[in-house]
């Protein structure tokens, strides 16, 4: 079998977010990069799908020359190969972005094309829906278990749903997006890292589009800090808590 | 200009949210049509879904398509988005109509806003959970019912079977009370203590993801933007930092209580109360004062 996994290079923030003055990005001076963990878990479990079935993994994202590394995070976990599809840094939107995955891909005959479910900063829901739509291929998302029928032929997915899990059984190529849960992801190795670094990465230059769905500023929500109520420190400060739990009607 | 609301299913809370975001975009003097998807007890099959709307909007032609913030509703749209060759816009939470239209959306799980253009008519928009009241405007009885698609195309993709999940306890998504740990708790065994209190407390045990990361705990217990968003009365978090990923999950808390020993830590900015110290021994402490309370 020979899997896609996409993955989106984004800021990590901790505790607090500050904006760029221009107010149209995060801004990164002290801050690390990554992928959703819905994107991480979909590289692992192309991973783990070439390991039982055979085949290949790839994986591929469409950002600035920075988001290589992203692509050897990836690939230190295992992916073999990546595509970079290499923009000037500045947004696009999910329409665009789907329509230079779809001509990355097409002729590549990849039978399993795995997404995130959304992404971790924008978060539209419809990248892959949208790949789906142009390659002509089913897509089920929001998928938390994967098993290969058939010898390959089709897949059996597994979606969370309030109360239980919704089965679909899909025939391949389909498109499958997922979500953190369907697998714990390897920590990468030390040879996994050093194995990565001579990895394949096929570049191509994805020139600008004007966006549909248009970002124009980023601002943060109000909701003022609230007012913090120090209850004691340590054990000592147990009875303090157990009248806090009384009043909200807890014991 | 008529708006056309997507109603997953009319009982459910996110649909009656989308349906009061229409209400408050069509005004007095615009007509709303509400439309749910019937497909005769058979599996959803969200392109069926989707082809059934998408010929809803091609026929009445709509100023915007609203449909609620649920995973259902997301899938939906984007179907439609994808049908048609429109741009969405999910997690919607304000919008005003023109050319282009106007939107203000949640980025990163609701920690960020982002005004956004939306280039093309009819308007796609998918409605941020709980960004409105649902207020009870329109009568089931309102909702006109259009049968799915049955073309087999639209069917490869369809629910075959639903596996019930096994009921263990109190739900994370339901509890009054969730106890929480982050890394600092240490290790596996050390949620013991966070377990007694909950179950003293009839609450559930979440976590953050570092502890899902490091196999302490499974996923299904993990709290935030790619777990599990919980409403409890109280939220108590104990050694978590309060990453924003990780608060996106408590904002339905009323309350929230943080244990940590750093007084610097992000989580008391969220925080209604607060002990600074040890989990280890705060913990303990509060079951063991629970218990001489209730003399047992
Ligand atoms: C010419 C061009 C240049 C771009 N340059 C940048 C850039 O420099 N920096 C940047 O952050 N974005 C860039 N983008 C991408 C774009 O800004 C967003 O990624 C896009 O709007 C996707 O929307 P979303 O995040 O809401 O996706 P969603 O629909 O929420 O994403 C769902 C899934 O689609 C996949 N996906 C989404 N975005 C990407 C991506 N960029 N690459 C690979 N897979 C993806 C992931 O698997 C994700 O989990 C560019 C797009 C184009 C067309
Ligand atoms: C796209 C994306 C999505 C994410 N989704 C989620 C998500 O859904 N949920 C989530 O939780 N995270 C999520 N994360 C990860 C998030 O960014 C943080 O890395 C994570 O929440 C940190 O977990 P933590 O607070 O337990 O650990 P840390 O940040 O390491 O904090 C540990 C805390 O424990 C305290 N501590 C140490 N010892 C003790 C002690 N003895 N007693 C009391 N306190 C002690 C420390 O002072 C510190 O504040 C996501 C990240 C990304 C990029």
């Amino acid at each position: 079998m020979n899997i896609l996994a996409c993955v989106k290079r984004v800021p990590l923030t901790g505790g607090r977010i500050v904006l760029t003055d221009d107010e149209r990005a995060i801004s990164t001076r002290h801050l690390g990069f990554t992928v959703s963990p819905h994107e991480e878990c979909a590289c692992e479990e192309a991973v783990r799908l070439v390991e039982q079935h055979g085949g290949s993994s790839t994986v591929l994202t469409l950002g600035p020359p920075e988001a290589e590394e992203q692509l050897r995070d990836m690939m230190a976990i295992g992916v073999e190969r990546a595509i970079h599809l290499v923009s000037d840094g500045s947004e696009s939107d999910p329409q665009a972005t789907a329509a230079a995955i779809v001509s990355a891909v097409r002729e590549q005959g990849f039978d399993l094309l795995m997404f995130g479910n959304e992404s971790a900063d924008a978060g539209n829901y419809q990248v892959a829906v949208r790949v789906a739509y142009a390659l002509g291929l089913p897509v089920v998302t929001g998928v938390k278990a994967i098993a290969v029928l058939d010898g390959g032929a089709a897949v059996r997915c597994e979606q969370e749903v309030p109360g239980g899990r919704d089965v679909y059984t899909v025939p391949l190529p389909a498109v499958v997006t997922v979500k953190e849960g369907i697998n714990l992801p390897r920590y990468p190795s030390v040879p996994g890292r050093l194995r990565a670094k001579r990895k394949p990465v096929e570049s191509t230059v994805a020139g600008p589009v004007d966006a549909r769905l248009e970002m124009v500023r980023l601002r943060l929500p109000s909701g003022a800090e609230k007012q913090t109520q120090v209850l004691g420190h340590g054990a000592d400060a147990a009875p303090a808590v157990i009248s806090v739990l009384a009043e909200l009607g807890l014991v | 200009m008529a708006i056309l609301v997507f109603v997953e299913d009319a009982g459910d809370e996110l649909s009656q949210q989308a349906i009061a975001f229409g209400r408050s975009l069509a005004g007095d003097s615009d007509p709303l049509d509400a439309v749910r998807i019937t497909n005769d007890g058979a599996g959803y099959a969200p392109a069926a879904w989707a082809h059934a709307l998408a010929e809803v909007i091609s026929e009445r032609r709509p100023a915007a398509v609203v449909a609620p913030g649920s995973e259902r509703g997301n899938e939906v749209l984007a179907h439609v988005a994808a049908r048609l060759d429109l741009p969405m816009a999910a997690h919607c939470t304000s919008v005003a109509l023109g050319d282009p239209a106007e939107v203000v959306r949640l980025r990163w799980g609701g920690s960020l806003l982002e005004e956004a253009r939306i280039h093309g008519s009819p308007v796609l928009l998918t409605v941020a959970p709980h960004a409105i009241a649902a207020d009870g405007v329109l009568d089931p009885a309102e909702i006109e019912s259009v049968a799915a698609s049955e073309e087999p195309a639209d069917l490869l993709v369809r629910v075959s079977e639903r596996v019930p999940s096994a009921v263990a306890g109190v739900s994370l998504a339901d509890a009054e009370v969730v106890v929480s740990g982050g890394r600092g708790v240490g290790s596996a065994e050390g949620f013991v203590a966070l377990e007694e209190l909950a179950s003293l407390l009839g609450g559930a045990v979440g976590c953050s993801r570092a502890v899902t990361s490091a196999g302490w705990r499974p996923h299904s217990d993990q709290v935030g933007q790619t777990g599990t968003k919980v409403s409890p009365e109280l939220y108590i978090a104990c050694g978590i930092s309060g990453a924003t990923q990780h608060l996106a999950g408590v904002k339905g808390a009323k309350k929230l209580l943080a244990i940590n020993p750093d007084g610097e830590a992000s989580i008391f900015a969220s925080a209604d109360y607060a002990v600074i110290g040890d989990l280890h021994e705060v913990v303990p402490a509060i079951s063991a004062e629970i218990r001489k309370a209730r003399g047992s």
